[in-house]
């Protein structure tokens, strides 16, 4: 996906995390992509915890339809109302947000209206969100999806923009070992998707 | 912290104080760019607490870990990324510093009379870092002005300085087992106490190594005193022969007369001689009967076993135990410097002693004769300290005629000072007086262990290269305030060239690597000029003289 473009809209909010809906089905900025609803001056931001596709009533799963179809597009050729039926959904785990045009890099006073819009971010405004990494601890407490993998991916796309990646990857690391004493298989866990990247 | 108040050259950050107490040394987390393999044991750091400047040194390193299971469950840390965060974060060195003094902060203390003993410990978080140079300076003061260049601290160039006057203030010792480099660290000692002006030196050179010349690991030769300081130096021999050989014409021929030979020196003799109990005692009774002067050459005048035996039933003594005697005191006949006629040995060394001269007694061939050395070194020592007594009592009212202050260097001190004999020598007197009547020792020994507790604690400034056994490194640490850190520090010295230097010379203990000695520009730096310097000077005084 591109910078800058509308991912989708908030469907539910709370100080701490928020869910989108994509406008389009698959549609979805990949895991640990730093996301930001509302404008520039007033933001929340946050980063991608999970991505789920499923179908929009609850009560009705998607059923196996692909017996006599060659591919997968084929299948959503023949069944268009699929695209109407089911819906590709992020959460989000707030990181940080900006305020009379001045990052903060925990939690914002009030969570984003629904229907806000969502966008993708990187290249400065991920620097700039990156610059310091205090919020490490929220991700790796996430409640939601695999916090260590959310947490490495979101160092891999930060070291893939920041100009010195190697002394990123190391402070950020140092960082996350200040966090995870006692942890150590995890840190080196985690330390491993990172330098993967 | 202020950190930004602290930016003395050379000096890199190691890390910061998360731990400790005054009495066991605080721990210091090294940063995760400071490598534990590059802290040594030894070394010295500061520490910048919130209102004070601590000046300690590293007691120990050791490796933490954030993580109790690290030891029993090692991360795999095959990825170098991963091997290098890990180490330093989870995985951390860490250093235990003893702060062993002040050197700023807000005591007025400090301003008036410079480092103090540290009271106390710096709060967390303070920042450690290596010593500067200026730190060194500050703390072991700089060249000059009394003090002496003996060395350096490891793994830096800075100068390390001996307080000379606060040396021979006490009797001090050289420690360190046979080629650790004792003999030129005595050397260089010799030459500091010359050059500071602070007393003069008075040296029972066994090996004849400090006089003329002496020679290096692979038998280098290198300058002794004499050849450095000419003027101020004079070698007496007792051996003219040896002294000519080696190239060398001495000031002075010491012979040694029977008749100033005491029952006393008889008794240091005991082991050296493997005198029994009874028969070194005789000697008090042969005296008695004889006459103090007269005894040892009319003892040995005494012919055959029945003149033996008739002089046992005269003086009361068991004569087997006079045979015994006699037999041994022969051995004293064939040392070529006694004779039956009286001699001014010591008026001689003490006129060249009042002159503000150092003398240096080389023993020729007799230096590999125990006895010989023990008996002249004892005897010589007593009649000068007697000396020094009469003179330093007459002058009580006036300190101007005071005798200069005298520094004995003696060797295989535990031969002189075990503790069965050390109260009865001079040599233990002078060690427990200090330095009432001026005369100090400076005692040489590869064997502390066989030196008197007593003596041993009460040496003044000790310096110790290696030492091997345990005994000799209680020895030598006894009485001395955080020996077990010493002890660590002590046992891990390197053969060559290192020593730990303790005591009040020094304001904390510290490992040196010993001031080259030995090479022209070493010579230089103690003041030695080469012939072309000389005739430059010579030229110059000339000029300056005479326009």
């Amino acid at each position: 996906m591109a910078i800058g473009e509308r991912v989708g809209e908030v469907v539910e909010a709370s100080t701490s995390r928020f869910v989108a809906q994509c406008h389009e089905l698959y549609r979805a900025p990949p895991l640990g992509a730093l996301v930001r609803s509302g404008s520039d001056g007033e933001a929340v931001y946050g980063v991608v915890a999970e991505v789920a596709t499923r179908s929009l009533d609850p009560g009705r799963r998607a059923m196996a339809m692909g017996h006599s179809a060659e591919s997968v597009e084929a299948v959503y050729e023949r069944h268009p109302q699929l695209n109407r039926l089911m819906s590709t959904e992020l959460e989000v785990m707030v990181v940080a947000h900006r305020s009379g045009g001045r990052m903060e890099r925990f939690l914002a006073p009030s969570p984003p209206r629904i229907h806000d819009i969502v966008y993708v971010c990187g290249g400065a405004e991920l620097l700039e969100v990156s610059e310091t990494l205090e919020f490490l601890p929220s991700l790796l407490g996430s409640p939601v999806g695999s916090p260590d993998d959310v947490t490495a991916a979101f160092l891999r796309r930060v070291a893939a923009e920041h100009p010195d990646p190697e002394r990123l990857r190391l402070e950020a690391g140092r960082e996350l070992a200040a966090h995870l004493t006692g942890q150590l298989h995890r840190l080196t866990g985690i330390l491993r998707r990172v330098a993967s990247g | 912290m202020a950190s930004g108040e602290w930016s003395a050259e050379n000096s890199s950050r190691l890390g910061m104080v998360v731990a400790g107490s005054l009495t066991e040394g605080v721990q210091v987390k090294l940063d995760p760019d400071s490598s534990v393999e590059s802290v040594k044991v030894g070394a010295f750091v500061t520490l910048q607490g919130e209102r004070m400047r601590f000046f300690g040194v590293v007691t120990d390193v050791s490796l933490g870990s954030t993580d109790p299971m690290l030891s029993a469950s090692p991360p795999d840390v095959s990825d170098p990324y991963v091997a290098k965060v890990v180490s330093g974060t989870a995985a951390y060195g860490a250093l235990t510093v003893e702060p062993m003094l002040t050197i700023s902060g807000d005591d007025p203390a400090l301003l008036l009379d410079g480092p103090q003993p540290a009271k106390t410990v710096p709060a967390h978080f303070a920042e450690t870092a290596t010593a500067t140079e200026r730190d060194i300076e500050l703390v072991f003061g700089s060249e000059g002005d009394g003090h002496f260049w003996i060395g350096s601290p490891l793994d830096m160039d800075t100068r390390l300085c001996l307080d000379v006057p606060e040396l021979v203030m006490r009797s001090n010792g050289v420690f360190g087992k046979s080629g650790t480099g004792k003999t030129f660290l005595t050397r260089l000692l010799l030459a500091g106490i010359l050059q500071s002006r602070a007393a003069v030196n008075l040296v029972f050179d066994m090996e004849n190594e400090y006089g003329w010349r002496g020679y290096g690991e692979g038998g280098s030769e290198v300058k002794g005193l004499k050849q450095l300081f000419h003027s101020q130096v004079a070698v007496f021999s007792l051996d003219e022969e040896s002294s000519k050989r080696r190239g060398l014409t001495p000031d002075y021929v010491v012979r040694i007369g029977y008749g100033e030979v005491q029952a006393d020196d008889i008794q240091l003799l005991r082991e050296t001689l493997d005198l029994s109990d009874v028969a070194a005692d005789a000697a008090y009774s042969l005296e008695r009967h004889f006459g103090e002067g007269k005894w040892l050459a009319e003892f040995l005048a005494v012919r055959g076993r029945e003149g033996i035996f008739e002089l046992a039933d005269a003086t009361g003594v068991n004569g087997n135990a006079l045979l015994r005697l006699q037999n041994r005191l022969r051995r004293l006949e064939r040392l070529g410097f006694m004779d039956d006629t009286g001699h001014d040995s010591v008026k001689q060394i003490l006129r060249y002693l009042d002159r503000g001269m150092h003398v240096v007694l080389e023993f020729g061939r007799y230096g590999r004769n125990l006895a010989a050395y023990i008996l002249v070194a004892n005897l010589l020592t007593r009649r000068i300290y007697d000396r020094y007594v009469e003179r330093k009592e007459s002058a009580s009212e006036d300190k101007s005629a005071e005798p200069r202050p005298l520094v004995i260097t003696i060797e295989e001190a535990h031969k002189f000072l075990t503790p069965g004999v050390a109260s009865q020598t001079i040599f233990g007197t002078i060690a427990r007086e200090m330095r009432k009547y001026n005369v100090t020792l400076l005692v040489v020994d590869q064997r502390p262990s066989g030196i008197d507790d007593e003596v041993m604690s009460q040496l003044g400034t000790k310096i110790t290269c290696l030492l091997d056994s345990e005994r000799d490194i209680d020895a030598v640490l006894t009485g001395t305030s955080g020996s077990r850190k010493l002890r660590s520090v002590l046992a891990r010295l390197e053969s060559k060239q290192q020593a730990l230097v303790f005591g009040h010379a020094v304001p904390m203990p510290v490992v040196i690597r010993t001031r080259e000695y030995g090479s022209p520009e070493s010579y230089q730096s103690l003041g030695w000029k080469d012939a072309e310097a000389m005739r430059a000077q010579l030229e110059q005084d000339v000029e300056d003289l005479f326009g």
